[in-house]
């Protein structure tokens, strides 16, 4: 499979929101807003991209018992590098995201690409892996905060279209399971007539 | 007083699944059954309680007197991992019946945010119960605050399964099969239980 396969798979073929269906918790809780949803994307393809390298790098070297509990510290260690850069550079989308940036370290994609790909791949293209399954979550997270935030709040990225509020119920938490449901079916009807 | 204010609150009010959405993995994994639910119920209640207070013990008299707070998160998932791997061998040893219904799910706990979640929340937000100041909760507190939420998991956890199984016997457009009308379920749920905000 050529580089750039490896990245566009992740986008729709094997989008991690919408087909395989991981990391649900971030993907619930953080898509409040559009913006929202894309930092907490772009958050997890940092992690995601350097833990995929440095796993790809090190898995010779890791003796297959422990394998597990040390692809969580690499990727912890990765995870509290990005809690500090963004406290120091991104106060406010730290503030908002929350806990959400430290769970990065128990979101089953990370760990997942990590065990179904990392491990047996050269550095190189586990790096292309990263980033093509981290731009489909962050695609994923950016569409669904939008849906969210046109219907809830009336706005798109931050700019207001309509005065007043809109449909509240869509920013609170039963509006997200609402507006994944819809979009996965969505996703589905769509692929699906593609591979007709 | 505060003690049952922190225990409705994180039972109904701030129901981790279905407000807070941590541990939504096994929500929507394991809730087939009524059984399976019941037993991963069982098993998060088990480590979460258990690994808020050694996190919480950790905190505050290793990680906060060497100044080294940074390593919050790589400090309790490890904590976490390895608390799980011994809640396995010490149950296997004394009480194998209880491992047979627990066992299977322990290894899927040290990945559940759940757990991770409640260890660092209560140790990094604060809490005001009954118009009290904002405070970090104290170590009975964190305990009884671990206790409840996995309680209102559990709670969550085997009146979706009951719900599901209904929903098996029913006929459910293509499209919507599986998770889709799962989670349509679950913002039903969400709904319900947003009829008790407001209550603490």
């Amino acid at each position: 499979m050529g580089k750039f396969q490896l990245i566009t798979k992740g986008l729709v073929k094997e989008n991690p929101t919408f087909v395989l269906l991981l990391g649900m918790c971030p993907t619930l809780a953080t898509t409040t807003s559009a913006i929202n949803g894309m930092s907490m994307g772009l958050a997890t393809l940092f992690v995601l991209v350097l833990s995929n390298m440095a796993i790809s790098a090190t898995a010779p070297y890791i003796p297959d018992k422990v394998r597990i509990p040390a692809y969580i510290v690499i990727i912890a260690a990765f995870v509290t590098i990005l809690q500090l850069v963004m406290q120091a550079f991104t106060p406010d989308i730290y503030e908002t995201l929350g806990l959400f940036i430290p769970l990065i370290v128990v979101n089953c994609i990370v760990l997942g690409r990590a065990e179904a790909f990392a491990n047996k791949n050269s550095v190189v293209d586990s790096a292309c892996d990263g980033l093509g399954i981290g731009l489909g979550f962050t695609l994923a997270l950016t569409i669904l905060g939008l849906v969210r935030e046109i219907l809830g709040s009336g706005s798109a990225f931050g700019f207001k279209f309509i005065s007043g509020d809109g449909i509240l119920v869509f920013v609170l938490a039963p509006g997200a399971f609402m507006a994944l449901a819809y979009l996965i079916v969505l996703f589905k009807k769509v692929t699906a007539k593609k591979g007709e | 007083m505060e003690y049952i204010l922190i225990i409705i609150s994180a039972i109904f009010v701030n129901n981790i699944l279905l407000s807070q959405f941590m541990g939504i993995c096994p929500f929507l994994g394991v809730s087939n059954k009524l059984s399976t639910a019941a037993g991963m119920s069982g098993a998060v209640c088990f480590v979460i309680t258990l690994a808020t207070l050694v996190t919480y013990l950790f905190q505050y008299y290793v990680l906060v007197p060497l100044e080294i707070e940074y390593m919050q998160t790589i400090a309790f998932i490890l904590i976490i991992a390895a608390l799980v791997q011994m809640v396995e061998i010490v149950l296997k040893k004394i009480s194998p019946s209880l491992y047979q219904a627990l066992g299977i799910f322990l290894p899927l706990i040290t990945t559940n945010c759940a757990v991770l979640g409640v260890a660092l929340m209560v140790v990094t937000n604060e809490f005001s119960y009954g118009g009290s100041e904002p405070h970090l909760l104290n170590l009975g507190e964190s305990v009884v605050f671990a206790f409840a939420t996995s309680l209102g998991f559990g709670l969550a956890m085997i009146l979706f399964a009951g719900l599901r199984e209904q929903i098996a016997l029913n006929k459910v457009p293509k499209p919507f099969k599986g998770i889709p009308i799962a989670l349509v379920t679950a913002s039903i749920l969400a709904m319900a239980f947003m009829g008790f905000s407001g209550l603490v």
